[in-house]
């Protein structure tokens, strides 16, 4: 990696930004600063440690910050390279990690009461590959719980508030390391797509967001939720950014069974290549049915302005139908909340986390098990465990699950037929853009909608990226959605960062600095709840 | 409708076993649980290793910590299509894992990783051989992996069962620990041998375990564990009974009185004319009785399903080939063959099996000895001495290889029969090898027929009446002159040639 140059124009552009803050760079940028000795780590770690205690009264992306563990990493990093070693491309750059992600010694919760205080003992296999790198860990950032929700509402320890207006919903379930990244708290973050937790946060904030290929990222130390769905990416404010992460964090690892046995492919090379803004002879589909009805007009509009931009930028736009897409948000909440019902059967109070024991008659392993999971979880958790016992019990698992895995098997072909005609497929990564907290908290139907254009990518295995659009008649961000083939990770990159080069040569700079200033106290976010949005 | 009709078990007696089998026809289904000897789980690194302190064989996958994920143990798979191959069974050519979702605290993740309608092996049968040489085909339905459970300890009550208990511990040194779990179809016909059957499909079991060395298959460590399913029906022609499963029954002989005690009291339960109820049973080996535990009832639902973690299993079929060339022959096709190339009458072979001598006699076999003579060692001399001294025929001090030297000594005629009983005399007394032992003791059969010819004078001189009948034409004291002709030789004459000398000498030859 080393003597690659990898900032660029555009990412000094914003390291000399308005604000003059580290906080805003790239992590490219940041990368090649602390490479030519220009800045620490240090530095760099306690510029965002300062900005999350700025705005984490506004934001709460956050459910822990490690400042010490962080400075520590820091320290090593400069005293290492002072030292002449030679250190990974992202050595010293910070990165927040969501709560799903199991990291040995510091609180892990995914967002459940069940696991309240718990402190894992060991590193999933993507924690240990960012520290094998070099990068300081901020914290812990905010999700639905056991990453269950659109909208991170669900996170038994309160909501995280979008950068562009506190009022609304940052996305979900990784809402908090959206937001943190969104809001500057962090340069990258990690983050983990089950039907669309990583691209539709990243849509509603204005951030890139990397859902892998199935296997491309170890899932090894993931808190499951649906393990044949389930996969971790990169959540970053660049797509060159979203390369550098994806690179440390993928390649196979012999502790998951489904990971991928190739190494990962050459994203970063992919991402540069990108940047030049030449597509020309790439074929990129428009899936019909993730662009009709229910999309609002402002999502629409800009999805249609951006395929315009291909179109300049010498792609071949091709339509391409999907017809199994229908049924795929159905096949979805059938298999997710089956594997989750066996997943969380483990929280049961007997090892780890909470432990409840009935207050009234005997106390016996099934009683403290009943107690512990009725507190535990959340009333969310609770449907969908209650969904999925339901769909895999005797007599029904033919109809709902057998049904549901059919379905997934017809989705898969869809994508295979559609990427004969198409080297990418695209569309708008959600619905709508970030709706008011509250407003669809008491309809799980309305909530599971969000994720209707994500969610064929994770059935299917194939990767996923969201990166900005613009923003939407409402003054909000819009995503917009490229998906590849299996194990053609790269294709996102280049196909993504020609878009976002081309954009933001348009927007005159990145969108998210036409983000709102944040208020930086701590009394903030009461106010600005109370008042409305800050807009 | 009395009201025994839905009776059970309480106001019915146990019937007379010999009673019982003569009226009802027992159909027996064994499950067989094998503990692998593998170093590690079958989806994790923790070791394995038999009796550490509680909890320390474990890592973040066998305490089922979140995030924590399986990873199959290679040589698991290996051993259960050992397993597999050895009990004549299809190996799947792709088969799942599956989850086998039930709440417990010694599941760790509160589903047992199993497999469900996809055995890694199916459709095989094992021949198993009955004390009176009687061969049975036992039909096996499948043989799939599966990971053990950890063990719980209730504390507190008087029985160490959790009713009354005060609390429980659970280790999870055992959880995870790879099993097979080998799953017969009904054995029918039995009658009243049903028991035996039982114990001997056991037995044989465990030896083709220990032969593949896929395990220790110590049945005391639970390594090896039985669940027992019974049912009676009034005639062969019925449709099946309700069964009951007996578990965990660990020992051969528990296997047999199990069975034996479940036809006895479903014998009686059936007589009271109430309903043998479906349910899991206790076998307490010492009161020799089993005893009611969880009804199974179709509300009892696993919710199955695919294990998501793991990526179906697909041994090539190169690989499986490659695992059959290194099996050891199946007990009774080895029995057989070996009775062929022996020669032995069955009788013969029933007895050299029940002795314990066969690989005894292959090796004396292999030492050069014909089979015959082998087995007239082995099963004459040397068992009357091992018997004499309450020892295995495997334990005498003396090797196949010896015993073969020293037929080889009596078929080149440097020895007779007589002289090779106390050349093993002297084997046995440590003295060295038969060719040791025959020049220490000088023991040699005289073969020079002058020294011979000397001492048939001397015996027909010494007995003139005797000489003069057999010069007489009457051969029957002949007897009389050869036996002081080889008490003159101390026995290594060679009878044979001492007669002809003799009747040479008195003109009869």
């Amino acid at each position: 990696m080393a003597g690659r140059h990898l900032a660029g124009e555009d990412a000094t552009g914003a390291a000399t930004g308005s604000t003059g803050d580290l906080t805003r760079m790239s992590a490219a940028a940041l990368a090649e600063a602390l490479a030519a000795g220009t800045l620490t780590s240090v530095e760099v770690t306690q510029a965002h440690l300062d900005r999350i205690d700025a705005v984490e009264g506004s934001l709460h992306a956050f459910l822990h910050v490690a400042h010490d563990e962080a400075l520590a990493t820091a320290r090593d990093v400069d005293a290492r390279r002072a030292a002449g070693e030679p250190l990974h491309a992202l050595a010293g750059v910070p990165i927040a990690v969501k709560d799903v992600v199991v990291t040995k010694g510091m609180p892990t919760t995914a967002g459940s009461r069940i696991l309240e205080g718990w402190v894992p003992p060991y590193d999933a296999t993507l924690v240990e590959r960012l520290r094998a790198a070099g990068m300081p860990i901020l914290g812990k950032t905010n999700m639905d719980e056991f990453a269950m929700g659109s909208s991170t509402e669900h996170s038994a320890y309160g909501n995280t508030h979008n950068p562009w207006d506190l009022d609304r919903i940052p996305g979900g379930s990784g809402g908090g390391s959206a937001a943190a990244v969104g809001g500057f708290e962090a340069p990258l973050a990690i983050g983990t797509d089950t039907g669309g937790s990583i691209r539709q946060p990243a849509a509603v904030t204005g951030t890139v967001g990397v859902k892998p290929t199935y296997g491309g990222v170890s899932r090894y130390g993931l808190i499951a939720l649906a393990s044949s769905l389930d996969q971790a990416g990169p959540v970053t404010r660049t797509v060159l950014d979203s390369a550098l992460l994806h690179e440390v964090i993928g390649g196979h690892d012999r502790r998951d069974s489904t990971s991928l046995p190739e190494p990962v492919g050459p994203l970063v090379e992919s991402a540069l290549r990108g940047r030049t803004g030449d597509l020309t002879g790439v074929r990129v589909g428009v899936v019909t049915e993730l662009n009709g009805e229910g999309y609002q007009p402002g999502v629409r509009a800009r999805f249609d302005e951006s395929l315009d931009v291909l179109r300049g930028a010498g792609a071949e736009i091709v339509e391409v139908s999907c017809p199994h897409f229908e049924y795929a948000l159905a096949a979805y909440y059938l298999i997710l909340p089956s594997e989750a019902s066996s997943n969380l059967a483990k929280f049961d109070g007997m090892r780890f986390g909470l432990r409840v024991e009935p207050t009234d008659g005997p106390v016996t392993a099934e009683r403290v098990m009943a107690a512990t999971r009725g507190q535990g979880f959340g009333d969310e958790v609770k449907r969908r465990i209650i969904l999925g016992t339901y769909a895999l019990s005797a007599g029904y698992y033919d109809a709902y699950y057998g049904s549901a895995q059919k379905v997934r098997t017809l989705v898969q072909r869809d994508f295979t037929a559609a990427f004969e005609r198409a080297d990418v497929l695209v569309s708008p990564t959600a619905p709508t853009t970030a709706f008011r907290l509250g407003e669809k908290l008491d309809d799980p139907m309305a909530m599971y909608l969000n994720d209707v254009a994500t969610i064929p990518a994770n059935l299917a295995g194939v990767p996923g990226m969201s990166l900005p659009n613009g923003l939407s008649d409402d003054g909000l961000p819009v995503g917009f959605q490229i998906l590849a083939p299996a194990r053609a990770d790269e294709r996102l990159y280049r196909v993504g960062a020609a878009l976002e080069a081309l954009l933001e040569a348009q927007w005159g700079g990145p969108l998210l600095d036409r983000a709102p200033e944040l208020p930086t106290s701590a009394a903030a976010a009461t106010t600005t709840a109370a008042e409305g949005s800050v807009r | 409708m009395s009201a025994s009709t839905h009776g059970g078990t309480a106001g019915s007696v146990l019937v007379d076993y010999d009673d019982a089998v003569r009226r009802y026809d027992p159909v027996i289904g064994i499950e067989v649980h094998v503990e692998l000897g593998t170093a590690t789980k079958m989806f994790d690194a923790a070791p394995t290793e038999f009796g550490a302190d509680p909890n320390t064989q474990v890592t973040p996958v066998s305490l089922g910590l979140p995030g924590a994920l399986p990873v199959l143990n290679r040589t698991a798979v290996e051993s259960a299509i050992k397993i597999g191959l050895a009990l004549n069974c299809q190996i799947a050519e792709l088969c799942r894992f599956a989850r086998k979702n039930y709440f417990y605290p010694d599941v760790p993740k509160n589903f047992q990783t199993s497999q469900y309608d996809e055995p890694i092996a199916f459709d095989g049968y094992l021949d198993v051989e009955l004390a009176d040489g009687t061969v049975v085909r036992v039909e096996i339905e499948r043989a799939h992996m599966e990971e053990d459970a950890g063990k719980n300890t209730h504390v507190g009550g008087a029985t160490g069962r959790i009713h009354g208990a005060e609390y429980s511990l659970v280790d999870y040194n055992r959880a995870g620990i790879p099993l097979v779990e080998i799953v017969t179809r009904p054995i029918t016909g039995m009658g009243d041998r049903a028991p035996e059957v039982a114990r001997a499909y056991v037995q044989t079991l465990r030896d083709i375990f220990r032969g593949l060395g896929v395990s220790e298959a110590r049945m005391e460590r639970g390594n090896v564990r039985a669940d027992v399913n019974l049912s009676l029906r009034p005639t062969p022609d019925a449709p099946l009974g309700t069964r009951t499963e007996t578990k965990n029954v660990n020992s051969f002989r528990s296997v047999e009185r199990a069975v034996r005690y479940e036809i006895s009291r479903q014998a009686g339960v059936l007589d009271a004319g109430g309903t043998v109820i479906q349910e899991t049973r206790h076998w307490h080996e010492d009161t020799g009785v089993t005893t009611s535990g969880r009804v199974k009832s179709d509300a009892e639902d696993y919710r199955y399903f695919p294990e998501p973690d793991l990526v179906p299993v697909a041994p090539s079929r190169a690989w499986v080939e490659e695992i059959r060339a290194t099996l050891p022959e199946a007990p009774v096709a080895r029995r057989r063959r070996l009775q062929t190339e022996w020669g032995y009458a069955d009788a013969e072979m029933r007895d050299v099996v029940n002795a314990g001598a066969i690989e005894l006699i292959e090796a004396t076999v292999a030492a050069g000895a014909a089979p015959a003579a082998a087995r007239k060692w082995w099963m004459g001399e040397l068992a009357r001495t091992a018997n004499t001294e309450g020892v295995e025929l495997a334990d005498l001090p003396v090797t196949p290889e010896q015993i073969g030297q020293l037929q080889g000594l009596v078929d080149s005629g440097r020895i007779n029969d007589k002289l090779a009983r106390q050349v093993l005399a002297g084997v046995l007394a440590g003295e060295g090898s038969p060719e040791e032992v025959v020049t220490a003791r000088g023991l040699e059969v005289v073969s020079d027929d002058g020294a011979l010819l000397a001492a048939v004078d001397d015996a027909l001189a010494a007995q003139p009446d005797v000489a003069d009948k057999i010069r007489g034409g009457n051969l029957g004291p002949v007897g009389a002159i050869i036996g002081a002709v080889m008490k003159a030789t101390r026995g290594q004459a060679d009878a044979a040639r001492v007669r002809e000398l003799v009747l040479e000498r008195v003109g009869q030859g």
